[in-house]
C-alpha cells in the first residue's frame, strides 16, 4: 500500500524533473520546483509510516514552510530583481524566456 | 524496497548534476542546483541521516539558493563561455576524483556492524549516558557533554565569522542610495 503510493510520488518527481529541466520560461521552472518540494514532502511523509517511524511527519511540517520561504524568495528576484526592497518602477520584468 | 528509492533518487540526482554543468542561463543553474539539494535531503532521509538532511535543505535549498540570487544580482545572468577547454585543472578533478572513489572501496559497508565506529567509544556513550549525564538524549550528550570542548570551539569560531561578516557588511555603501543619486 506504501510502497505503492511512493512509485506514484517517484513517478510524479520524475515529471516535475523532466519540467525543470525543459523549461522554457522561468515560471515553468519556479512551478516545477515548487511541486517537486511539495512531492519531497509527501515522499518523507510516505517514507516515516513505509520505515515505521510516524515522526518523520514533523520533519514533513518544517520542510513545507522552508519550502514556502525559498519560493517566496525566488519570486520575488524575479518580480522585482531585488530581494531587499521593494522597487515599483521595475514590475515588468520576469516574463522573458530562457 | 527503500534501495529502490534510493537509485531512483540517486539517477535524478545524476540527471540534475549534469544539467548543472551544461545550463549556461544563470538562474537557471540556480533554480537546478536547488533542485539538486531538494534530491538530496530526500536521500539523506532514506539513509536515516535526519539531522544531516535538515542541514541540507536550510542550507541548500535555502540559504545558498538565496545567496546565489542575491549575487546574480551583482553579476549577469548568462554564463561567458571560456576561449578554450583548459586540460590541466580537468585532468587535476578527475585525478583527485578518481583517488577519492579508489578510497571508498575499502570503507566498511552500509550499516556493517563490525565497522570501526561502532566498537570505539559509541558504546560506552549508548550504555552508560543514563548514569554519567542524566541526559535521555544520547546525540545531546555527546555534543554538549562528552565532545563539550569540542561544541565550544565550533560555536566561537561560527561567532567570529559572524562578527566578521556583520563588521565587512557595515563598512559597505548601501546599493538603493547609490541608485538614487543622479
Amino acid at each position: 500500500m506504501f510502497m505503492a503510493a511512493m512509485i506514484g510520488i517517484l513517478a510524479t518527481i520524475v515529471l516535475a524533473v523532466l519540467r525543470t529541466l525543459l523549461g522554457p520560461t522561468v515560471f515553468d521552472r519556479i512551478l516545477a520546483i515548487n511541486m517537486l518540494g511539495t512531492k519531497i514532502i509527501l515522499l518523507v511523509a510516505v517514507l516515516g509510516f513505509l520505515l515505521g517511524r510516524p515522526d518523520f511527519l514533523d520533519l514533513a511540517l518544517i520542510y513545507v514552510f522552508l519550502n514556502f520561504i525559498g519560493i517566496i524568495a525566488v519570486l520575488k528576484y524575479v518580480k522585482f530583481k531585488n530581494l531587499a526592497t521593494v522597487n515599483p518602477d521595475n514590475e515588468e520584468v520576469g516574463n522573458e524566456r530562457v | 524496497m527503500v534501495g529502490f528509492i534510493d537509485v531512483s533518487l540517486f539517477l535524478l540526482l545524476a540527471v540534475m548534476a549534469v544539467a548543472v554543468i551544461l545550463q549556461r542561463n544563470l538562474f537557471t543553474a540556480v533554480m537546478l542546483s536547488s533542485v539538486v539539494s531538494l534530491l538530496a535531503f530526500g536521500l539523506y532521509l532514506t539513509l536515516d541521516a535526519v539531522d544531516v538532511a535538515f542541514t541540507e535543505a536550510a542550507v541548500g535549498v535555502g540559504i545558498t539558493t538565496v545567496l546565489f540570487l542575491g549575487t546574480l544580482l551583482h553579476t549577469g545572468r548568462k554564463e561567458k563561455r571560456s576561449p578554450k577547454l583548459d586540460w590541466l585543472p580537468l585532468l587535476l578533478v578527475l585525478i583527485s576524483g578518481g583517488v577519492l572513489v579508489y578510497g571508498t572501496l575499502d570503507l566498511p559497508t552500509f550499516g556493517d556492524a563490525d565497522a570501526p565506529i561502532h566498537d570505539h567509544v559509541a558504546t560506552h556513550y549508548l550504555e552508560e549516558v543514563e548514569e554519567e549525564i542524566h541526559i535521555p538524549n544520547v546525540v545531546t550528550a555527546v555534543l554538549a557533554s562528552y565532545r563539550g570542548y569540542d561544541t565550544l570551539g565550533e560555536v566561537t569560531v561560527i561567532f567570529t565569522a559572524m562578527i566578521a561578516v556583520f563588521m565587512l557588511l557595515s563598512g559597505l555603501p548601501r546599493r538603493s542610495e547609490e541608485e538614487e543619486m543622479p
